[in-house]
């Protein structure tokens, strides 16, 4: 496993879970069962994904599905919330749409 | 054929409306977004989790697990159908359109209970759209079910109940807070006691987290900005109430004043509003029993922020009303209406103690973001409202305040505060973005049901 770099989330209980394994862009990455995907990814990196329309990043604002800032794109194309969704052995998420598609448009947008 | 009663929404009013309405010989579907039924203040940590109740609730744990067994056994029991991980996206005459598993089914009722609950009502700060700025609520939610602080240094800012209530659950798990800073003087706080007595254990155990709090909390600080780098927040700037610039050293920022009334769904279902200056906000048009029009009942802090003691009681009354007008039995709501009385008594003193920062709102500089979801600045919507239009949903098309994914759910009350700011006229004149379906973003895949094998 890779050491957890500089993450943004802290741990402060319920740390005896299994371990989960998921890659997040092209780097393996540890969480625990029952996670989010959003406390997965930010247990070891500071932001999700890169903002639409300005330059910051974004790193998820309610955690109870009412912004729609945490959404992040999988490997296999659809998108999830990340704040909602629980991490699952293997996943692989993207910070960004993959190039490998051959429209990068979300769903949704144009 | 029994009467198919929806119900949306599983926290403390969901729950005693549903099971108000078995008493009766009903059989309700709860509709709710969580994983568990709990809903926010009762969140429920998933499967697995070992912490007690008495650590994720507090004093109220005792509440909590009274309301998930009483849900867990009517689930057991079969006697409500829960439906959950699943969002009400879109109301029309007797059927819901629900996103489950990525597709969009049909629900069809007679009578619609809605218990959305409340989200924080947040204010702009200059630079709030970086990453690492969160709701208050959200740092909440990270605590109870997942068990983690969202930062490791963390300033929470604005006002209200939560504020306190949420530093005090961080400091308790071992979170480092760099500071609490609330936008109310303690004057202001003063002025909203006298109501809050109605209350007194609550007022009690409120005085007693900010003791325990010490000097990490501030009354009466001025908010100017939060700096960042790439990363996310670096410092939180702000006034003390004597006026002298402080500078606190942050990695994330929780921001909130006091809640705001989750009313997308009653909206689509044509519920009138009117503009409540207590709250600052436009709120679903009820009966003190929680009637709305036709078949339609509110229950909870998604009609008026009572809270989770004040959500349980509006459940049973919403309940109640429904089954009145169905000629079903009922018990007498009498008990049920008083005990209202005191709540709304006591939130009347909570939103006189911790208001609505308007002045700090009106203030927001030109380049302040005021539209997390799609980089909008506060001269955007002062060029846009500046062009003559100075209603809501107009300088929505002009400005697209409001346009973004999060449908206008947190940059509403600001868009009208500066309209109003920039036109003379009250809030309320700045008028009420309508609420579009769908109420959550549903993939366009959703959509293929009929064609499916
Ligand atoms: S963080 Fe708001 S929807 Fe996920």
């Amino acid at each position: 496993m890779i050491a957890p770099a500089q993450g943004r989330i802290v741990r402060l209980a319920e740390t005896a879970r299994s371990p989960v394994d998921f890659w997040y862009d092209s780097e393996a990455l540890r969480a625990l069962d029952g996670d989010t995907v959003l406390t997965a990814i930010l247990l070891s990196v500071r932001a999700l994904r890169d903002a639409e329309f300005g330059l910051e990043k974004r790193a998820g604002f309610c955690l109870m599905g009412a912004c729609q800032d945490c959404w992040l794109w999988q490997e296999t194309g659809p998108r999830l919330r990340a704040c909602s969704t629980p991490v699952a052995q293997g996943m692989r998420l993207l910070s960004q749409p993959s190039d490998a598609w051959p429209a990068a448009t979300p769903e949704g947008e144009t | 054929m029994t009467t198919r009663v929806l119900i949306v929404g599983a926290g403390p009013a969901g729950i005693r409306a549903a099971q108000t309405l078995c008493t009766a010989g009903l059989r309700p579907t709860i509709v709710d977004e969580g994983a568990r039924a709990g809903g926010q203040i009762y969140r429920r940590q998933p499967e697995g989790f070992t912490r007690p109740l008495e650590v994720l609730y507090g004093s109220e744990a005792a509440k909590a697990r009274a309301l998930h067994e009483t849900f867990d056994r009517l689930v057991a029991s079969d006697e409500v159908d829960y439906v959950s991980r699943t969002s009400v996206v879109s109301l029309a005459a007797g059927q819901a359109q629900v996103l489950q598993d990525g597709k969009i089914r049909l629900v069809p009722f007679d009578r619609l209970v809605l218990a959305t609950g409340a989200m924080d009502r947040v204010a702009p700060v200059a630079g709030w759209q970086s990453a690492g700025v969160y709701t208050l609520g959200a740092a909440q939610i990270a605590l109870k079910a997942q068990g983690v602080a969202l930062g490791a240094q963390i300033v929470l800012a604005g006002s209200g109940p939560l504020l306190t209530l949420v530093a005090w659950q961080l400091h308790k798990a071992g979170a480092k807070l760099a500071a609490v800073l609330d936008t109310s003087s303690l004057g202001t706080q003063m002025r909203g006691l006298p109501d809050m007595m109605a209350r007194p254990g609550l007022v009690w155990r409120g005085a007693r987290m900010r003791v325990g709090l010490g000097r990490l909390y501030h009354a009466g600080a001025q908010l100017e900005r939060i700096e960042t780098d790439a990363g996310g927040p670096v410092a939180f700037h702000w006034r003390d109430a004597r006026g002298r610039a402080q500078s606190t050293s942050c990695d994330t920022v929780g921001l909130g004043w006091h809640l705001q009334a989750e009313t997308h769904l009653a909206d689509l279902a044509g519920i009138p509003f009117d503009y409540s200056t207590q709250w600052a906000q436009w709120l679903p048009h009820v009966d003190p029993m929680g009637r709305a029009g036709e078949g339609q009942y509110l229950a909870g802090d998604g009609v008026r922020i009572l809270g989770a003691d004040g959500a349980e009681i509006a459940g049973r009354l919403a309940a109640t009303a429904c089954l009145q007008d169905l000629n079903l039995p009922t018990l007498s709501p009498h008990k049920d209406m008083q005990a209202r009385v005191r709540m709304e008594r006591f939130a009347q003193g909570l939103s006189r103690a911790f208001p609505w920062p308007a002045k700090l709102v009106r203030a927001t500089s030109d380049d302040t973001m005021i539209c997390r979801c799609e980089g909008i600045t506060a001269a955007d919507l002062r060029v846009g409202s500046a062009l003559g239009e100075n209603e809501a949903n107009r300088v929505k098309s002009l400005a697209r305040v409001g346009m973004g994914r999060c449908q206008g759910r947190y940059c509403q009350l600001i868009g009208a505060e500066l309209i109003a700011a920039k036109s003379g006229m009250s809030v309320e004149g700045a008028g009420r973005l309508r609420a579009q379906a769908p109420a959550r973003p549903v993939p366009i895949g959703a959509y293929q049901i009929e064609n499916d094998p």
